[in-house]
């Protein structure tokens, strides 16, 4: 019992299995599952298809972090990528009525791709050639992103008319979510990616002390310009997801307050945020949680409003947990008690 | 030259150039309107980066400013609709800005927390808290603070200020004051500078710490009365992003992101700069706003890169 609580994943697990209880309790329906139009369909479906764009974004944050590390632009470079996506496919430029995209689908997508990773890795540039604090490198692109994503489109929001755009963000297949297979694809990767090559023991070492990677040979300077292009990547496919659903591509709003979301994802997945440890599948589970919570505060008929206030704590509450100072507030009572009883 | 005065310098003479570049090339620039303009429309920006850098010269950070200001005119706006006398309203949100902030001191100092992940929880908490007093914008129609939002404080003929851009200014003067000539200003630096020098020096760091973001957390509250007199309303989306705003206020005003050096006064002029980029591209015309973002960006990255080679040649020279 006790090796099983001490897995990094228990108690996040254990808050979405409980969050996920609490709505069956509610509301009967939330746990059925029916086959509808050849695929998949219910309350659950509904949040892995939801939680998908987080999922990716926090997989690239988690990555960041564990570097000691961190993105608060990923905002933005969904914005660019929603952007150059929607403009590419044609969408202001097609309207009435027609259909075929301005340039072949491939195309447009894997220009917003490469778009977004030339963020992260301007990104990467600024933090290790540059050597400026993370926070500030990507602030920078934080403010202006958004900026050029709104250059881009002229203040407009892109309305995109190619049906071949809108799976990515609401097709199926095999039954599930285009969107959670390429969240499900991207956790494969990147977890056999870490797990059999050296590059999980690089990530970790650079984060736990990057003195001693150092001295150890680890090349830390060129592993952590990767890992901030891989972030802005994975911003660029959430932002990818997030315009396909909506079918346009908002520079003002799309992919608003996602850092935010996704530091609190992966937080919540415990991954540490001075560096050294991380979780992948905990950040999977901390995306889910979020979007958990968020159906949860609606369905139990609270108003959206308070979905902030309930955010707000979580955080804090997560964060005293993982604070040795807090925790050693316990134990030297506990102790206390302890020596108290003898 | 004091090589600690160059990041302000460079700034000062930015804040020239480009008035003198607007002055070439659009009529009616050079106007003393358009400059105290520049304070009335960014007052409450300005009593938050002073806030701000009390915070970044102690080596941390304030996400929450900008939330803090909404909640600011929410709490004053539903208070006076309540019926609450507009003095005590004020001094009520004064009061609840000041213990936001040191809530957030405390977490940060007595658990070790990062500034960042605290300030971060503390603006989703006081934005969900300004949705809870209203989601709709809520105007404010207090006589008391009519008269104060109309109130012009004559300067010569065609020039006016409001009682919020002189609120600014006193709230810049007293936090070079603070900054420069008390106890709590030198520990604040000495922190900033050497955390565990500052320690062994026995200065008050963790009351320090606390004070800072009470400071902050004060600044921000002010900053939204402030606010409230320029927008006579609450409204839970006023000054999103705000703190984004009043973090590049301070950098451009060349106070170092990793704490110890910088002057409030500077951060005077980085409200400025942001205020006449807006400006430029308003008399311009055929500039859109996201210019603004854009070139602010730049800015941004400028500073920070002048900041780095700062810090290299001065450990070179050490």
């Amino acid at each position: 019992m006790k090796r099983l609580t001490r897995h990094a994943a228990f108690w996040p697990l254990a808050t979405l299995v409980l969050l996920v209880l609490l709505n069956a309790v509610f509301n009967p329906a939330f746990l059925t599952l029916t086959w509808r139009d050849g695929h998949l369909y219910g309350p659950l479906v509904d949040i892995l298809n939801r939680a998908a764009p987080l999922m990716v974004v926090a997989l690239g944050m988690t990555l960041v972090i564990a570097v000691r590390g961190l993105d608060i632009s990923v905002g933005a470079v969904v914005a660019i990528a929603a952007v150059v996506a929607a403009l590419l496919t044609g969408g202001a430029f097609s309207a009435g009525g027609e259909v075929s995209s301005e340039y072949p689908l491939w195309v447009a997508l894997g220009t917003a791709l490469l778009a977004a990773a030339a963020c992260g890795l301007w990104n990467g540039l600024l933090v290790v050639k540059a050597g400026m604090q993370p926070i500030v490198a990507t602030l920078i692109l934080m403010v202006a992103g958004r900026g050029i994503a709104q250059l881009l489109t002229g203040g407009q929001i892109i309305t995109v008319y190619y049906p071949p755009f809108f799976a990515i963000g609401s097709g199926f297949f095999l039954g599930l979510p285009i969107a959670l297979w390429i969240a499900a694809g991207l956790w494969a990767v990147l977890y056999l990616v870490l797990s059999r090559t050296a590059l999980g023991l690089f990530i970790r070492a650079i984060g736990g002390n990057p003195e001693a990677a150092r001295v150890a040979g680890v090349r830390a300077a060129p592993i952590t310009l990767c890992v901030y292009t891989f972030c802005g990547l994975a911003a660029g496919i959430a932002g990818l997801i997030i315009s396909s659903n909506v079918k346009s591509a908002d520079a003002n709003n799309a992919g608003q307050l996602l850092e935010l979301d996704a530091i609190l994802a992966v937080t919540l997945g415990g991954t540490a945020l001075g560096g050294g440890r991380f979780s992948l599948g905990g950040s999977i589970i901390g995306a889910l949680i979020i979007q958990t919570l968020t159906t949860t505060i609606y369905s139990l008929g609270f108003p959206p409003e308070v979905n902030l206030v309930v955010k707000a704590l979580l955080v804090f509450a997560v964060m005293l947990l993982q604070s040795a100072e807090f925790r050693a507030l316990f134990t030297r009572r506990a102790s206390a008690h302890a020596g108290a009883r003898e | 030259m004091n090589r600690r005065l160059l990041p302000l310098t460079v700034t000062m003479l930015l804040f020239v150039v480009m008035a003198g570049y607007g002055g070439l090339r659009y009529d009616g620039f050079l106007s003393p309107q358009v400059f105290l303009n520049l304070l009335i429309d960014n007052a409450f920006l300005c009593v938050a980066a002073v806030g701000m850098t009390f915070v970044i010269l102690s080596g941390g950070i304030d996400l929450s400013v900008g939330a803090v200001i909404a909640l600011s005119t929410m709490l004053t706006a539903a208070l006076l609709q309540a019926g609450c006398n507009a003095y005590v309203a004020m001094a009520l949100v004064l009061a609840s800005g000041a213990a936001f902030g040191a809530a957030q001191g405390f977490l940060i100092q007595r658990f070790g927390l990062a500034p960042f992940i605290v300030t971060l929880a503390g603006m989703f908490l006081a934005r969900g808290c300004s949705y809870l007093i209203s989601t709709e914008s809520m105007p404010i129609t207090d006589s008391t603070y009519t008269v104060i939002a109309q109130a012009r404080i004559p300067l010569g003929p065609d020039a006016s200020l409001t009682v919020g851009a002189l609120i600014a200014l006193a709230a810049v003067l007293a936090g070079m004051r603070v900054a420069h000539s008390t106890k709590f200003g030198r520990a604040v630096y000495a922190i900033g500078g050497d955390e565990s020098a500052a320690r062994l020096l026995g200065l008050p760091v963790g009351a320090t710490r606390v004070g800072v973001y009470l400071l902050s957390g004060i600044s921000a509250a002010l900053a939204g009365i402030v606010m409230t007199f320029y927008m006579l309303s609450g409204y839970s989306l006023h000054a999103v992003g705000l703190e984004l705003d009043a973090i590049a206020a301070v950098v451009i005003g060349g106070t170092l992101l990793a704490g110890g050096t910088g002057y409030v006064a500077g951060t005077l002029f980085g409200v400025l700069i942001l205020g006449i980029i807006q400006t430029l591209i308003a008399f311009d015309g055929t500039l859109s706003s996201w210019w603004t973002k854009i070139v602010v960006g730049v800015l941004l990255l400028l500073f920070c890169l002048l900041q780095r080679l700062f810090e290299t040649r001065s450990r070179k020279a050490a």
